[in-house]
């Protein structure tokens, strides 16, 4: 076990715990991306409702999504670890920080990470914690009608643009952070590299802006 | 030849339990063609003649191979080019410029006079594990331990690493990475190294931590910066190194 510990606690080890939870993440975003686009579908909510009611009731969805809550947390927690240790790490400063040899998102992982929290807690608390505990009305299936919720929660242009400027920070995170992972897990070859750093810049750009567009449509109320 | 006006940003600390600050010193009259420590030597001399404590700083060499002229030009580890403090040259500044001039700031490098910083930590570091302790004997023939092209030329650009600690000076997180990977990388990658392959990764990433250096969040400010363009390869064999000792090492 004095191994274990001794990884974890290492700086290494923590970057582990960042990478993995941080590529956990992305395969959520992925899933989730995948359901919710069903909210475009041109069928009055139907296809979303079912889907919905099926994650809200397959045993093998809570469990995932209890371990996804859970690997937030730890990507939060870590992130807070490490932001205070490489503060510890330089107690004095620069005068002259002028000429910047890195990129702005790498270095501002943990201000971007804090607004992606905050557009969480409001995304969570407009849509999974009414689901939850709130009362939504029932669909013809006898489904809760979460679609109608949604519907109406972006006919609010604010809602809207809240969703959509959140949606460029979660891009800025995953460029930088969706290579990192990889950098960080020692996953780097010459043959793969270049292949992981196009995919990374892809999915950074594809899965926020589709995300983005879902209130933008159900607001103009355009759907395929 | 150009002569340039210039207007320095010094930062002045007594010893290592002073507070230090910011003095500015004028220097008229520099030659384009001096090196940057030469412009430093005459700010001196000049200082020296008006009865002011000179500016210490470190510096050996002077040709850009033992890594010891440490300071931070203008916001920069080693200057506006990417090479050591020792092969700048004056001709990259302007007439009529303001030059910062700082430590390297790291809690793992305490200050200990003016621009001299105490880099100590990174012989620890080596002395955690940097070395092969084999006896090596007498030198052998060419190609006597095959060892292909790629991979030996792999090994020697990590062993490049001269040590100046620019990596941890530009680092946002004064982080150590780029020095550890290369020192293991060199080993790691050849023969020699692999009788203590596992413990030398365990024990040099335990000092490393142990010094206080933080954490890598792969920015690549550090091989940015860097004299010998040690790349980012290096951290992520260092990484995939740690984590495969760690895990799979016989030691419990
Ligand atoms: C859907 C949400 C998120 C995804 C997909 C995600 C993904 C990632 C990934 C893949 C990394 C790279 C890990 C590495 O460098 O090895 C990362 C790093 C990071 N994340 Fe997140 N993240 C998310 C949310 C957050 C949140 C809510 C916070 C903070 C409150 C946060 C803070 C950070 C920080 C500070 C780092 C950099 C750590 C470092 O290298 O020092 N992230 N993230
Ligand atoms: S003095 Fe030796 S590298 Fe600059």
């Amino acid at each position: 076990m004095n191994w274990f510990i001794s990884m974890m606690s290492s700086t290494i080890g923590r970057k582990l715990i960042m990478a993995l939870t941080g590529l956990f993440l992305i395969l959520f975003l992925v899933v989730h991306l995948s359901g919710n686009l069903q909210l475009l579908k041109n069928d009055g909510g139907e296809s979303f409702n079912t889907y919905a009611q099926f994650m809200g009731h397959n045993p093998l969805i809570k469990v995932v999504s209890i371990g996804n809550f859970f690997f937030i947390l730890l990507h939060i927690v870590y992130a807070l670890l490490l932001t205070l240790q490489n503060r510890k790490a330089r107690p004095v400063g620069y005068l002259s920080e002028t000429t910047k040899t890195s990129n702005w998102n790498s270095r501002n992982m943990g201000i971007l990470g804090t607004i992606i929290l905050i557009f969480l807690v409001v995304h969570l608390q407009n849509f999974w914690f009414k689901m939850k505990f709130g009362y939504v009305p029932l669909d013809d299936m006898g489904y809760k009608d979460i679609y109608m919720e949604t519907k109406e929660a972006f006919s609010q242009w604010w809602l809207v643009a809240l969703y959509v400027v959140s949606m460029v920070f979660l891009a800025s995170h995953l460029a930088h952070g969706f290579q990192s992972a990889f950098q960080t897990l020692g996953l780097n070859h010459k043959k793969y590299t270049p292949a992981i750093q196009f995919i990374g810049k892809a999915f950074a750009i594809i899965v926020p802006l589709l995300f983005a567009i879902i209130p933008v449509m159900m607001f103009f109320n355009l759907s395929f | 030849m150009r002569k340039l006006n210039l207007t320095l940003k010094v930062w002045r600390q007594k010893d290592d339990k002073g507070k230090g600050k910011f003095e500015t010193y004028k220097l008229n009259n520099v030659s384009e063609e001096s090196s940057f420590l030469e412009m430093m030597d005459i700010l001196n001399e000049d200082l020296a003649t008006k009865k002011i404590d000179p500016v210490a700083f470190d510096h050996d060499c002077r040709e850009g191979i033992c890594g010891t002229c440490s300071m931070v030009i203008n916001g920069k580890p080693h200057g506006p080019l990417q090479t050591t403090t020792c092969q700048l040259h004056m001709r990259s500044f302007s007439d009529g410029d303001t030059i910062t001039v700082e430590p390297f700031r790291a809690g793992a490098f305490p200050v200990l006079k003016d621009l001299v910083v105490d880099r100590s930590a990174f012989d620890r570091i080596i002395q955690a594990g940097g070395y092969v302790s084999v006896n090596t004997g007498v030198s052998v023939d060419a190609n006597e331990i095959p060892i292909p092209k790629d991979i030996a030329d792999e090994a020697m650009d990590s062993a490049t690493c001269i040590g100046c600690g620019a990596c941890v000076a530009a680092c946002k997180n004064a982080s150590a990475m780029l020095f550890v990977s290369a020192k293991v990388s060199q080993f790691t990658l050849l023969p020699q190294g692999q009788p203590e392959r596992h413990r030398r990764v365990q024990k040099m990433v335990a000092q490393m931590d142990e010094e206080g250096f933080g954490a890598c969040t792969n920015t690549g400010a550090c091989s940015a910066v860097c004299p010998k363009e040690i790349s980012l390869t290096n951290i992520a064999r260092l990484n995939r190194e740690y984590l495969t000792a760690k895990v799979t090492a016989q030691e419990v």
